[in-house]
């Protein structure tokens, strides 16, 4: 009734036979080795290498068993056909359409589903309770006028300690570590700054201030390269030029980084002269809304 | 105790086994023996590339057993805590509950960090394996008619496994999934209309939220995975009653399926595979570092790293927004801003030609007929070089998610390479989708190779179940 091209003699199964048996025993000692490591504490890689012996002899075994000591028949089967038969289906139509004149109720059907989506629309509200309305917050940050800037400990910044070409992240007093109000404040030589010159005021002394919120994805704008006085953006690579306003001049952005006004003070810290005159981090469908 | 009375021992009657006891207990209380004997009997084609989605599955299966685990270890929670555990370099430092847990889970639970470890391997191997069984689903035809409503689950398996690896590797609260979930907010925020709303509703407000990764936890190990076994046993199911594809060959037609029974050649040699996954899977994790989120540190929003990548097959996403254009018109008030297009409206056509597939090529071929017998892929040259392109187009993106990585090893500047990259985008899938064109039509032009020898003698199973001896190659 079968058989494979080369069936294995009597000699040869029993090897196999023993191989396999051999290997479940190995399944077996090495599930209990794996116990006894356990107790004894653990060891990833040695865990790792005892759970990896224990399924792949036991594996191997099944596989070995099944391909050598079992006979391979090759069997044909009738596919049958998936459709049902023309009666059947007119059969279902007038089951599902006939009894109790179903179907004949036009109107009331229409209104069952008028129902059904009044009542879908009721389940769905409850989705809104998930998160806020999007509000002003988009459009502002915790800066204020007179925010001093401080670093991610909340210690005030000083002018002094920015050697040129320096960059550190600063937030305002009593916000350190605020995600959308992070911003990053670099000195660069004043006269190489081409800053419009309504703009020019809020970098004092070559100090300039920009959003560290990428206006592409929202990544910090993490890498600053000094050589080109270029801040990117290690996400998707887009490049601003802090010489000339945060222009994006690589990359996906297409916004420049907004540039926060700051003062600097007699005792050498930093404030803010206002908020943020645009939205911060990545464009959103309103952003323009409220631009005079 | 069997009713003897009511089975009249004979004198020729051996006496019933342990196996025979069960088989009438179980049988008595259900009536299945026909339906169970008929099903260990069903015929399932033979062929290496069937079991790539039988590694999928095993995958999930080895993914639900090491998550189980790992969720008795894991705090869904991002609120802060001062980590004091043995991971010296993490000592002192406020990090969340989250981000706490992992660290422990790792390096204080024992067989913690190889099942953590494991689990992320099987992950990965898991979409790896769905792509190859869908590359090979879909280069053999095996989608036609009647297999399109398979087709449309298979995506769905996909597209879950691709949100369970997402929402799965962003737990850990570290810095690299942080700066993830941040392009994922930024992405979602930018449709136009709909993204502000869309966006809050997801992450609870403005990114980063306390809620986001409670959350996410509830989308990882039960929205996702409650989905994902429904369809699993859809799939199975719809395959199990369509019965197997398979390849042409003597004695193979449209009308019949030829290859071993389900027991025991099918089951032993999928259980022997099933556990050479898990070995595998087991050996990944104990000696290939994955994912050590205690080198990236836990979440901060004015921290980054680089380079960062995501999961491999969130790269391609990844990198079509490192190719995108810097392009944000505002049209009548409304910005579309620059993610918009390469992060959602791509991904978006890309993903549903994929799920329409098998309507638009019966659209494109005219050809509505069932199929049975799997197409060789130089047979169909028009979805060969759709195919092909495709893949290209997926792979470009994909090296373009870590052009960063790839200018340092190249020693080139990554601007250059992101410029030659984007017109490879555009140029490749093309050139691609030619040469594999004409090289199908070419091949279709030499004449077919003689037909293989028929191997060994076959059964046909009849319509009562029994199998006779078929002739040979018959048809």
């Amino acid at each position: 009734m079968t058989g494979r091209a080369s069936d294995p003699g009597p000699v040869t199964e029993r090897r196999i036979e023993r191989l396999v048996a051999a290997l479940f025993a190995l399944t077996a000692l090495t599930g209990l080795a794996l116990l006894g490591l356990y107790i004894a504490g653990g060891q990833p890689q040695l865990e790792c290498l005892l759970l990896a012996l224990c399924l792949g002899s036991l594996g191997i075994g099944i596989i070995l068993w099944s391909q050598e000591l079992m006979p391979e028949r090759q069997v044909e089967e009738p596919r049958h056909r998936l459709a049902s038969d023309p009666g059947a289906r007119a059969a279902l139509a007038e089951a599902i359409e006939e009894e109790a004149g179903f179907t004949r109720r036009r109107f009331l059907i229409r209104m069952l589903l008028t129902a059904v989506g009044g009542l879908a629309a009721a389940l769905a509200i409850p989705v809104f309770s998930l998160g806020p309305a999007p509000g002003r917050e988009l459009f502002t940050t915790s800066w204020r006028r007179g925010s001093r800037l401080v670093g991610l400990d909340g210690q005030p910044i000083r002018a002094a300690d920015l050697a040129v070409d320096a960059v550190t992240t600063v937030f305002p007093e009593g916000h350190a570590g605020d995600a959308q109000a992070q911003t990053l404040l670099i000195r660069v030589p004043a006269d190489l700054l081409r800053l419009p010159p309504d703009r020019a005021v809020w970098a004092p002394e070559g100090y300039v201030a920009y959003s560290k919120v990428c206006t592409h994805a929202g990544c910090p704008v993490g890498l600053y390269r000094a050589a080109e006085r270029r801040l990117i953006c290690p996400c998707h690579q887009s490049t601003f030029d802090v010489l000339d306003g945060a222009r994006p001049v690589f990359g996906p952005a297409a916004r420049p980084l907004p540039q926060l006004p700051i003062q600097l003070q007699p005792d050498g810290t930093f404030v803010a002269l206002g908020d943020f005159d645009e939205p911060i981090g990545p464009s959103f469908w309103n952003m323009t809304e409220g631009e005079s | 105790m069997r009713d003897e009375a009511r089975i009249p021992p004979t004198a020729t009657a051996p006496e019933p086994t342990a196996l025979d006891r069960l088989v009438a207990w179980l049988d008595e209380r259900t009536g299945a023996a026909d339906f169970v004997r008929s099903a260990l009997r069903k015929v399932f084609p033979d062929h290496w590339s069937f079991l790539l989605g039988e590694v999928a599955l095993f995958c999930f299966v080895v993914l639900v057993a090491t998550g189980v685990f790992l969720t008795f270890f894991f705090a869904a929670d991002s609120g802060p805590v001062v980590y004091d555990g043995p991971y010296a370099p993490l000592r002192g430092a406020e990090v969340s509950a989250a981000f706490d847990s992992v660290v422990r889970l790792s390096f204080e639970v024992r067989a913690g960090l190889l099942m953590r470890q494991i689990h992320h391997w099987a992950a990965v191997v898991f979409i790896a394996a769905i792509v190859l069984h869908v590359a090979r689903v879909f280069f053999t035809g095996a989608f036609r008619r009647p297999r399109e409503i398979n087709w449309l689950v298979g995506f769905g398996l996909l597209v879950l496994g691709m949100a369970a690896g997402f929402t799965g590797y962003s737990l850990p609260d570290d810095l690299l999934s942080g700066t993830g979930l941040r392009i994922a907010y930024s992405v979602a925020l930018s449709i136009p209309f709909l993204g502000p709303w869309l966006a809050y509703l997801i992450f609870g407000g403005e990114f980063p939220t306390r809620e986001l990764i409670g959350r996410l936890y509830v989308f990882h190990i039960m929205l996702i995975p409650a989905l994902m076994i429904g369809a699993v046993g859809l799939h199975l199911a719809i395959l199990w009653f369509q019965k197997h594809t398979q390849y042409p060959g003597p004695g193979r037609t449209e009308a019949n399926v030829v290859g071993r029974h389900f027991w025991p050649g099918q089951v032993f040699r999928s259980l022997g595979l099933f556990f050479l996954t898990a070995a595998v899977l087991a050996l990944l994790g104990g000696f290939v570092q994955i994912n050590p989120v205690w080198v990236y540190g836990p979440f901060v929003p004015s921290a980054v790293s680089s380079p960062a990548q995501p999961d491999w097959y969130i790269g391609w996403l990844e990198g079509a927004l490192r190719l995108g254009p810097n392009w944000e018109p505002t049209i009548f008030g409304v910005t579309i801003p620059s993610p918009f297009v390469p992060g959602v409206v791509l991904p978006g056509l890309l993903f549903t030609a994929f799920a329409l597939w098998p309507f638009i090529e019966a659209r494109l071929t005219s050809d509505h007929r069932e199929h049975h017998l799997l197409d060789d892929p130089w047979q169909a040259p028009l979805r060969l070089a759709l195919g092909s392109a495709a893949l290209t187009i997926f792979v470009v993106l994909t090296v373009a998610g870590a052009n960063d990585i790839l200018a340092v090893f190249l020693n080139v500047e990554v601007e250059a390479l992101t410029q030659v990259l984007r017109v490879v985008l555009v140029v490749a899938p093309i050139v691609v989708g030619v040469v594999a064109y004409r090289l199908a039509v070419e091949r279709a032009r030499r004449p077919p190779e003689a037909a293989a020898p028929s191997a060994g003698i076959r059964l046909r199973r009849t319509a009562d179940g029994g199998f006779e001896e078929a002739e040979e190659g018959a048809s």
